[in-house]
Parts: structure tokens; C-alpha cells; sequence
């Protein structure tokens, strides 16, 4: 576990070069989101109380707290190295090393992620205060627990999924296309442009049955309370099947990877 | 311009080399050779172009489809309908592919250019830097999602019931290039960033934000910002003037002059940052 700790501190380090990078990416991301707030706003201005049961400040809210899990689990630069380290043959010392390369990924993934959730609360929170009459916090200490254990699973979930498509590049030469197909699926059924349930109610059932809205969609209706009691539960019993099952790809897909891994240049 | 004197221990009977055309005629045929050059680039990978089309066809259409779903709550947004709005996410897709087409690559790459000192290379190439760094490569594939916004901006006409005159698509097509200018000097400007600072090379990708701003009806913005994104980055401009002369809903016809100035407005900005910026480069340590 030390070498672990070890690695913690070294992401951290490297990470720490990016900060200017982390404040101007949360800061440019901001104005997209306040974009589709506006586009919301005007849409309740021209009357009529609740669309599809969200009145305007829940649905405010919604944006608000898609920004806050995307910020703490979302995977940034991670799909991208990994597949460098396959494509450059730098995966190679790792076979050698006494350490697994998907614990020392997600450990550097865990650091990126304390970095720049570090960088962005700033600018993140400044920007919730200033929508604060919209925003509603949850009310007791239940839900905060039920969300953070959530948004946890959610973190994982992302490593996991960005993880196994990275790997691909044992197979193929270009794995940012593919990266970029299944992130666009995630956008919409992760809940990343609208809440899911305002969908028809077949297609937001049909979208539940796949891993994409336990990667945002789930825990931001848990902190927004709409998710509660043995629905709360059940989420939350799906969602760390979901964890497991990504967890089991992404070894399964090392497994593969490695046996037909060749080191270019190495 | 005078051609260089011979030097005088040059046998008079040998014929003097071709002269190298030095005025603009050149131009053309450098970048005819930059297509070439990028046209054997990308079928050298034909799967991996097919699929780059494919992800920004699902993109396109995920856009849309979030309109889809406002239109399926409310029935227009501010003063715009849906089949104007579908016109207008059309329009800025439309302008967002040309713009890639012609330059977005070109500008990803200058970070890489200056901090790996391969600038040094094209500087001292015989043409205009400025040119070759933002036009060597073409995004051919961004010909074809431009082709398919086109194909849902026709469709969104039809749907309107609006057939627009051979003036307004002219116009539209005139806007939509200074559209694209004022994406283009922008984005340029942002690239010279790099010359001052490693730790900039993300805020080109920054800009993708903005393409989202374009995208959406002017009338949802209101204050500050709309102010702000109209008359000091004007993208509130790129995308809804031009559909707006498509669409024969332009009431203010003020709005397409400002699209003008700001188009000037910014490439000169852009131009003078450039200048500025080139004056501080000393190649990387090598």
C-alpha cells in the first residue's frame, strides 16, 4: 500500500505544473453552462410552473451539481496517456515492476482528480453562489452520505470504462475516435444535457437499464433528493454492480491485452 | 521587385536558373500542394477518417436532439420556433466544419510547433508564416459534416415553408465567411498565447466552449453576457446574424454591419497579437 501512497504524491506533483490549465479549463466550462442555464430561464420566463416535474430551480440545481460530480470524477487526461504508454512501448517497464499498472492509473487518476477539483472549486462554488436563490443543498446527513458513497462509485465506474476503451490500443493504432463515440452516448444518457426524466418515460426506463446514467445521472438526483428510500437503495445496489462489472472488463481486457501486447521500439 | 544579381564568377554561358515567382502568384500552388499533401495524409488511414466523421455526425445529432427535447416542453424560445432553431444549429454546425476544415488543426499544432522548435522550420520557409501555419493542413472529412449541417439547414427551410432568394443565400454565405474569420483570428490569437507561456497549451481546446455559445438563439441570453459575447467576443453574432438573413427574420439590419466590423475588428487584432508574439520567440533549447 505505501508504494501506492508513493504514487499519490508523485501524481500530485506532476499535476501540480497543470494548474493555470485546471483553473482556465473549469473557468472556460462555465461559460457553456451558463449558455444552457439562460436557454432553461427563458423557457420558464415565458410561463407555466413545472416542466416534466422540475420547477426552475430544481432544474437550475440539476445543472449545478452535473458540474460539481463532473468536476470530482470525471476523466480527463487519463484514456489518453494510457493509450500513449501502449503506443509508445512504456507499458513494457510496468511489466517488470513489482506494481499493477490499473492500481497505479487509478491512483493517478485520483490525484489528477484531487488537483483539479482543487483548482475548480473556486471558480465552481463562486459560480453557485451567484445562482444560490435556485440552488437547493440536501437536508440531512443521510443523503450527503448516500451521495457521497455514490459519487465515489461514480468515479470509479468513469476510470473504469475510460480504462477498458483505452486499452484498446493493443489492437489499434487510433483509440480517440472510439473514446469520443461512446463519450457522445454518455453526454445524453449519462444526463450530461438534460435531466433524463423529462425524456418519455419509456426511453428514460430504457436508458436506466444502461451503465451510462450510474456515470452522472444517479448521483446528482441523489444530492437533488430525488432519489430516496428503497429507490435510493436499489440505485445504489445497480450502480456498484455496474463498478464490479467495469472493474472485471478492465482486468479481462489486460489479460488479453498483454498476451498480445509487442513492445514497438522497445 | 529586383531579382538578386547573379555573383560575378557565374560562367555567363550557363542558363540561370528558374526564377523563383516571388509576388502572390505562388500562393495558389503552395496550397494546392498543402491539399495534395493532406488528401494523401488522410488516405493513408481511411478507417480512422470514416470514423472521425461518424463521431462528429453523432455530436451533430445530439445537438439537435437536446432542442428536440426543449421543443417537447415549450413551444419557441424567446422569439425562435423550432424549425428556426434546428436552422440555426444547423447554420452553426455548418460554420464550426468550415472553420475546421481550414484551420482548426492548424492552430492545435502551434503549441507543439513552438515548444518542440520545429517553428524554427517554417519561419524559414520562403513565404508568409503566418500562412503556412494556418493552412498547411486540410480536415477533409470536416467537407462532409458540413455538407450533412447543410442538408438539415435545407430541410429546416422547407419545414418553415421559407424559400430564401439567390441575394439571401449570398448573403448568408458572405456572413457565414465572416463567421469563420472571427472564429479563425480568435482562435489564432489564442494559439500566440503559447509564445508567452508553456502552461497555455489546453486554452486552445478552451475555445470549443464558445462554438457552444453560438449555438443557441440570442434571445435566451440576456445582460452582461449577452452583452459581452456580442460586442467584445462577438459569437453571439457568427451563427444567428447569418440565419437570420436565411430565415427573412433580420429586423435589425445593424446587427450584419456589426458582424462586419467585428470580423475586421478581429483580424487585425489578431494580426497585431501575432506580430507581437513572434518577436518573442527564441526557439526551444535543443
Amino acid at each position: 500500500m505505501r508504494k501506492y501512497w508513493h504514487v499519490l504524491q508523485i501524481g500530485i506533483q506532476n499535476t501540480l505544473s497543470y494548474r493555470v490549465n485546471f483553473l482556465f479549463r473549469s473557468l472556460f466550462g462555465l461559460i457553456p453552462l451558463t449558455a444552457v442555464l439562460s436557454v432553461w430561464k427563458t423557457i420558464y420566463s415565458q410561463g407555466g410552473g413545472a416542466i416534466a416535474g422540475y420547477t426552475l430551480s430544481q432544474m437550475i440545481s440539476y445543472y449545478l451539481v452535473v458540474t460539481l460530480v463532473d468536476m470530482l470524477t470525471a476523466v480527463a487526461e487519463d484514456d489518453w496517456q494510457i493509450a500513449a504508454d501502449i503506443k509508445d512501448g512504456r507499458i513494457s517497464q510496468f511489466l517488470l515492476k513489482p506494481i499493477d499498472y490499473l492500481g497505479y492509473r487509478l491512483t493517478l487518476f485520483a490525484a489528477g482528480r484531487v488537483m483539479y477539483a482543487a483548482m475548480a472549486v473556486a471558480p465552481v462554488c463562486v459560480f453557485i453562489l451567484l445562482q444560490r436563490e435556485h440552488f437547493v443543498f440536501p437536508s440531512d446527513a443521510a443523503t450527503w452520505l448516500a451521495f457521497g458513497l455514490s459519487v465515489a462509485m461514480t468515479a470509479l465506474l468513469q476510470f473504469f470504462v475510460s480504462y477498458t476503451l483505452a486499452l484498446l490500443a493493443f489492437w489499434l493504432q487510433e483509440v480517440s475516435s472510439f473514446i469520443f463515440i461512446v463519450y457522445a452516448f454518455e453526454y445524453l444518457a449519462g444526463g450530461h444535457l438534460f435531466p433524463l426524466d423529462i425524456l418519455p418515460s419509456w426511453s428514460s426506463r430504457l436508458l436506466m437499464m444502461t451503465p451510462f446514467p450510474y456515470q452522472l445521472y444517479f448521483p446528482v438526483n441523489v444530492f437533488l433528493g430525488r432519489a430516496t428510500g428503497a429507490e435510493l437503495a436499489t440505485g445504489l445496489g445497480i450502480q456498484a454492480m455496474w463498478v464490479l462489472l467495469a472493474w472485471g472488463m478492465a482486468r479481462a481486457m489486460w489479460r488479453r491485452g498483454i498476451r498480445h501486447y509487442e513492445a514497438v521500439g522497445g | 521587385m529586383k531579382p538578386p544579381s547573379q555573383p560575378a564568377s557565374v560562367p555567363t554561358e550557363s542558363p540561370p536558373p528558374p526564377a523563383p515567382a516571388l509576388g502572390w502568384s505562388r500562393y495558389p500552388r503552395i496550397y494546392g500542394a498543402m491539399w495534395r499533401n493532406s488528401l494523401v495524409r488522410e488516405m493513408g488511414f481511411k478507417a480512422n477518417f470514416l470514423l472521425w466523421i461518424l463521431v462528429e455526425l453523432l455530436w451533430f445529432a445530439l445537438q439537435l436532439s437536446f432542442f428536440s427535447v426543449l421543443y417537447s416542453h415549450t413551444d419557441r424560445i424567446g422569439d425562435w420556433t423550432r424549425w428556426e432553431v434546428v436552422l440555426l444549429v444547423g447554420a452553426s454546425h455548418f460554420i464550426q466544419q468550415m472553420f475546421q476544415a481550414f484551420f482548426l488543426v492548424n492552430c492545435a499544432e502551434i503549441s507543439d510547433l513552438i515548444h518542440t522548435g520545429k517553428l524554427d522550420f517554417m519561419l524559414l520557409l520562403p513565404v508568409n508564416t503566418r500562412f503556412v501555419l494556418s493552412l498547411r493542413k486540410v480536415d477533409l472529412g470536416a467537407f462532409v459534416n458540413a455538407a450533412s449541417a447543410a442538408g438539415v439547414m435545407a430541410f429546416a427551410l422547407r419545414e418553415l415553408g421559407r424559400t430564401p432568394s439567390a441575394a439571401q443565400v449570398g448573403g448568408f454565405a458572405t456572413l457565414a465567411a465572416v463567421g469563420i474569420l472571427i472564429h479563425y483570428s480568435l482562435m489564432f490569437l489564442l494559439a500566440t498565447i503559447s509564445f508567452w507561456t508553456v502552461k497555455a497549451q489546453g486554452i486552445v481546446y478552451g475555445y470549443y466552449n464558445l462554438f457552444n455559445i453560438a449555438r443557441y438563439p440570442d434571445a435566451a441570453y440576456q445582460g452582461g453576457f449577452r452583452r459581452f459575447f456580442t460586442f467584445v467576443i462577438p459569437m453571439l453574432l457568427v451563427s444567428n446574424v447569418p440565419v437570420k438573413v436565411l430565415a427573412q427574420r433580420l429586423t435589425e439590419p445593424l446587427d450584419a454591419l456589426w458582424l462586419l466590423i467585428a470580423g475586421v475588428a478581429c483580424a487585425v487584432v489578431s494580426e497585431i497579437g501575432w506580430r507581437v508574439s513572434v518577436r518573442r520567440y527564441t526557439s526551444a533549447s535543443s
